[in-house]
């Protein structure tokens, strides 16, 4: 490697290509991490694989009209059908889409709005910095259903109702988490070295504060994931989802409005059951070794 | 416990309270416009009714006339009248708040007591099959979301064995009264009592285990066990003790909070408590009776964490000092 030719730009680069490839080698030794990363990556085929492995026009009632309804698993269609005749396994399939699809943009929705408010509150002194943390505390405080239940009622039923209220009830703990690290960061000499140089406040968030939280901004995203998919499942069975575009919580709530329980047909009410257990699985394996690798203080425990 | 800490907690606590009523109404107001439009849709009514409606429920005046006599109200644990009973709002939350205060409590006084002993075994024996056994089914309970659970429960115990009840909060049939009343409503709460440990248990069991995961690496159990103190004493009587300090605390805001977390749970079994109520509220959407909801699971949290703040300052001397 030359690296005395190198910019300090290329040199930068090497570093963190090393420093990625060094992560992804723990990972890959890590074996709840590898497994979620298995579940996550076969279910997350399924859902691409929606239109090959299932017919969208078992999807609407207007299709289905001279299917059986309530048939039992391979009597029709392989996980059987629901009150209308419409196929669970279709439902299983394009549910997973919208489940993932609102889970992960709720997410990013709330890691957004988290890391901004722990990143301005935690490196500003001030007012400013003050208003911020007491609205993180306040919010913390604010029980999430209640206030999501209030707005998705007041906004109404669609998808990007439901990813803007579980994006925006799930933020709080994000930003403490951030504000306490840049609190600890900026206190550190080549922050102080830096400052000294002339860098600006931009400067310092950009290049210094930024990289050094983004470790646990990334293992806090895997961790959210699942809480915002459980959000949405609960959400959808209060009958707040979309009723256009179901989710596997909108399949448990048409399976319990349809009497599914009553009947034990549980060919409707387990599988989308299921398909969510696996992936809130997946996703807290997979940040809980994300966090043990990059933490090294919790390395040795376990 | 200085009194200047209970001092600023206490003001910080009715500070949230303050901003919790301020959201509350402009949460309702900002985003609606004329519920009486559309609570009487496609009726005919003259003006006068029409105003005389708008006044009943409190939707004259200019918004600072509305939001000062929501803030008196509000003083006066006055919510406003249900759009669907038409009763006080306040009555009915009243009502059905003791269902979901005993279901709830039930629930969280067995959760946190297998869930610490889940999380005891777990940690003293680290790596065991015993530890891998449990924390797996932590983690299985953890990852389900908690009405589905109780669908399970509630299709294998109540449609196919019929052991219990399939939801309600008596036998309406029956005109039971005294001891087998008392029965008869502990049978109807069986299951989704079941549900909610088992859905609150894995936290408490994960916190547990994780706390005394670290308790064990002080010195001071190490000297406890060169004192050549039996393993039982130095777990029961030294390890224990300090690892419970974050599980308590636990306990105390999560207590806030589970008051509306069973809203889907107490659906599923119609159980007639507060969550029961919330469902209901949002199927019309009734929207006092939300915003009453709102206020009272809020008021909860907050009092709640109020209680954990100072529980944790009596049990912990180094908290009072910051």
């Amino acid at each position: 490697m030359s690296t005395l030719a190198a910019s300090p730009r290329a040199l930068a680069w090497q570093r963190r290509r090393r420093a990625l490839g060094r992560a992804w080698g723990q990972y890959r030794r890590h074996r709840p991490g590898m497994i979620g990363l298995g579940i996550l990556a076969t279910i997350v085929a399924m859902a691409l694989l929606a239109p090959v492995i299932s017919d969208a026009k078992e999807l609407d009632v207007v299709n289905t009209v001279d299917n059986p309804t309530w048939a039992k698993p391979w009597d029709f269609a392989p996980l059987g059908t629901d009150n209308f005749g419409r196929s669970v396994w279709a439902q299983f399939v394009w549910g997973a889409r919208i489940s993932l699809v609102v889970g992960l943009a709720a997410t990013i929705v709330a890691i957004v709005i988290g890391s901004v408010v722990g990143i301005l509150s935690g490196f500003y002194r001030g007012i400013l910095s003050a208003v911020l943390a007491r609205l993180t505390e306040w919010f913390l405080v604010i029980p999430f259903l209640p206030l999501a239940i209030v707005l998705a009622a007041i906004l109404g039923p669609s998808i990007e109702n439901l990813i803007f209220v579980i994006g925006i009830t799930s933020w709080p703990s994000t930003a403490r988490l951030v504000r306490a690290q840049v609190l600890t960061l900026k206190e550190r000499p080549y922050v102080e070295r830096s400052r000294a140089l002339g860098a600006s406040n931009r400067h310092l968030m950009g290049r210094h504060v930024l990289p050094n939280v983004s470790p646990i901004i990334l293992a806090n995203l895997t961790l959210t994931v699942p809480i915002a998919i459980l959000s949405e499942t609960t959400l959808a069975f209060l009958g707040l989802g979309d009723p256009s575009r179901a989710s596997w919580g909108k399949m448990l709530e048409e399976a319990f409005e349809a009497g599914a329980l009553g009947r034990n047909a549980w060919w409707y009410f387990l599988p989308p059951g299921l398909g969510i257990m696996a992936v809130v699985l997946a996703f807290t394996l997979i940040g809980t070794a994300l966090e043990e690798i990059l933490d090294p203080r919790l390395r040795e425990r376990r | 416990m200085s009194f200047r800490f209970v001092v600023r907690k206490v003001l910080a606590a009715f500070a949230t309270l303050a901003f919790v009523v301020c959201f509350n109404f402009f949460l309702f107001r900002v985003v609606e416009a004329d519920p009486v439009a559309n609570l009487y849709r496609g009726k005919n009514l003259t003006l006068d009714q029409r105003l005389e409606i708008r006044h009943e429920f409190g939707l004259d005046g200019s918004r600072g006339e509305q939001f000062l006599r929501y803030l008196q109200q509000t003083a006066q644990f006055n919510f406003g009248r249900s759009y669907a009973t038409n009763r006080p709002v306040r009555s009915d939350i009243w009502e059905r708040a003791k269902p979901t205060i005993v279901l709830v409590g039930v629930s969280t006084l067995l959760s946190t007591v297998f869930g610490v002993l889940i999380g005891i075994v777990s940690a003293w024996r680290r790596r065991s099959k015993l530890d891998y056994g449990w924390t797996g089914f932590t983690m299985a309970t953890y990852s389900m979301p908690d009405f589905w659970l109780g669908m399970l429960l509630l299709v294998t115990f109540a449609v196919t064995l019929g052991w219990f009840p399939v939801g309600g909060i008596t036998d309406t049939a029956s005109s039971a009264s005294g001891i087998s009343k008392l029965f008869d409503q502990a049978h109807h709460m069986f299951l989704p009592a079941l549900t909610l440990t088992l859905a609150y248990l894995g936290e408490y069991a994960l916190v547990m285990r994780s706390s005394l995961l670290d308790t064990m690496r002080e010195d001071y159990l190490t000297l406890a066990r060169a004192k050549g103190l039996r393993d039982v004493v130095v777990r029961n009587r030294h390890a224990v003790p300090n690892a419970l300090l974050p599980v308590v605390t636990l306990i105390a805001i999560n207590f806030g909070f589970v008051l509306s977390g069973a809203i889907a749970v107490e659906t599923i079994y119609s159980w007639p408590g507060l969550g029961l109520l919330s469902y209901e509220a949002l199927r019309g959407p009734d929207l006092p009776m939300l915003q009453g909801l709102f206020l009272v699971f809020s008021g909860a949290v907050i009092v709640f964490n109020l209680l954990a703040d100072l529980l944790y300052a009596v049990l912990d001397p180094r908290v009072r000092i910051e």
